[in-house]
């Protein structure tokens, strides 16, 4: 299977299409719902980001230059001597984010989302722009993805809890199914559109 | 001399959840065996069965979760006559705090005002326990764990439905539950589990269908109507062609199980529990033995 190490340059997303499989390796970062809500708010939707969000602003757009932002909402463990330890770690359900992820895609040049469930129109088009690509993890698949995880670098917003915190983790071949890529196609509307015409059918609706 | 009524399960409760939470019953694992091989060779859908197939094993020999959302917890006590129903759940509520600091829960209760994870898995009616008292001399307690993108996608539908062109019938019943299955697509985890109800409230009838979930998936329906529909909707719900995670292939529900309860002449309720393929559930049993009690799990 092809392997993609973070930072991800642009051919290299050119060159993924919708159904590929590939494993990612490098430094990416935990975001689920309160985070995007968050960067929305305190970064992108401001005409400047206050003095006292600096540090974690400038600290994400070096870390999310190029790398891409993870869904999830893990499981974890710390040790006596204060570092964590991924314990389940698999994707949560991206359509939530649909409403901010076009808007941190563009703002953090991101070159992919990983999560689950696929997302909508206007992410598909800033991935069409970027360009980047979804990331399909298998959803449930935890433990699995957990031994992924080589190393948790660093937690930012741990107030927020500890599934919505942004972890900062090292991943060394995480796989993935491109299910959207940069060329508009998108497995999950193609197959929405194909079991809608099978139920119009099973139920005698068209 | 331990009596059955004053026993502490504390510990019990924590290694049934430890169970439930690193484990699947043997039932889904080999739906999801025979699912994988159904599906074509070099497909997104057989790879990922493949590591949902790995992902069960590995957690079950490390001792960690199946998957990183937990989930509600939903406790079924059936218990006897003399049992304090207070103590048990007030045991629960300890052991739900105990799973959490081993990282077999993780910390899943926000609180919905101020949006403050409790960190223990404990809140406002969190988790979820419902108590039966019944005539067996045992206490049985059955656990779900049920996550929340699955929980997303369950749903409830009121009939008639025009759009659906569903009535107030067993025909009715099959339009709206096609049309769950289509609408969640692969976002509740797919391959599924459908627990579906019939009748009651809106209340009573989305309880009734998470009960469902905790039948076996071999476990026939005692009523023949209800058996015949449960064949039915399974065989049609995976020509949808929806498959594992949304990826399109051939297997989107693992299994539907339907019951049904009375119903206002004015109301008439189906609803949907959409479970993820990790059908997290577990049993627990503790009888009195001599002078001791017993506890055992399946």
């Amino acid at each position: 299977m092809p392997s993609l190490t973070v930072p991800i340059a642009d051919e290299e997303i050119r060159a993924l299409h919708a159904g590929d499989t590939v494993y990612l390796n490098g430094v990416i970062v935990t975001g689920r719902d309160a985070a995007h809500k968050f960067m929305v708010e305190k970064y992108v939707k401001v005409a400047e980001v206050d003095a006292a969000e600096r540090p974690l602003h400038d600290e994400l757009k070096r870390l999310l230059n190029g790398s891409v932002i993870y869904h999830c909402g893990p499981v974890v463990r710390q040790h006596e001597d204060g570092t964590w330890e991924f314990v389940a770690a698999g994707p949560t359900t991206s359509i939530r984010e649909e409403v901010y992820q076009a808007d941190v895609i563009r703002y953090f040049n991101l070159k992919g989302v990983i999560g689950k469930g696929g997302m909508g129109a206007n992410t598909l088009r800033a991935c069409q722009e970027q360009p980047a690509v979804y990331f399909h993890a298998i959803g449930g698949a935890a433990t699995l993805i957990a031994q992924t995880v080589r190393r948790v670098l660093a937690v930012h917003k741990l107030e927020f809890g500890v599934p919505e915190a942004m972890w900062v983790i090292e991943v060394e071949n995480f796989p993935v199914v491109v299910t959207m890529d940069s060329h508009g196609v998108s497995i999950h509307d193609q197959v929405e559109a194909r079991s809608k015409a099978k139920l119009a059918e099973l139920l005698a609706l068209a | 001399m331990t009596q059955l009524h004053e026993i502490d399960l504390t510990e019990a409760f924590t290694e049934l959840i430890r169970r439930a939470a690193t484990d699947l019953p043997a039932d889904m694992e080999s739906a999801l065996a025979a699912a994988k091989e159904r599906e074509e060779e070099g497909s997104a859908a057989k790879s990922s069965l493949e590591a949902i197939l790995t992902n069960v094993q590995m957690a079950r020999q490390k001792s960690t979760p199946i998957c990183q959302d937990t989930g509600t917890p939903i406790f079924e006590v059936s218990y006897p006559l003399g049992v304090s129903t207070r103590a048990l759940a007030a045991q629960i509520r300890r052991a739900a705090a105990i799973a959490t600091e081993r990282a077999y829960l993780r910390p899943n209760a926000v609180d919905s005002i101020s949006g403050k994870n409790s960190g223990d898995n404990t809140g406002i009616d969190f988790p979820t326990i419902h108590f039966h008292e019944w005539d067996e001399p045992y206490i049985q307690v059955d656990l779900l764990l049920k996550g929340g993108g699955c929980e997303n996608v369950s749903t409830q539908y009121k009939l008639p439905d025009s759009s659906l062109k569903a009535g107030r019938d067993l025909e009715g019943v099959r339009r709206v539950v096609l049309d769950a299955v289509h609408q969640a697509q692969g976002k509740g985890c797919a391959p599924a589990v459908l627990g579906v109800a019939i009748g009651g409230d809106r209340g009573s009838s989305y309880i009734k269908s998470k009960e469902q979930l905790f039948r076996k998936l071999d476990e026939p329906n005692p009523d023949p109507q209800l058996a015949a529909l449960e064949e039915r909707l399974y065989k049609e719900a995976n020509e949808l062609g929806i498959g594992p995670m949304g990826f399109g292939g051939k297997t989107s529900v693992l299994g539907v199980k339907v019951g049904a309860q009375h119903r206002l002449p004015a109301s008439y309720f189906v609803s949907v529990a959409y479970m993820c393929w990790a059908n997290r559930r577990a049993r627990l049993i503790a009888r009195q033995d001599g002078a001791e009690v017993e506890v055992s799990y399946a």
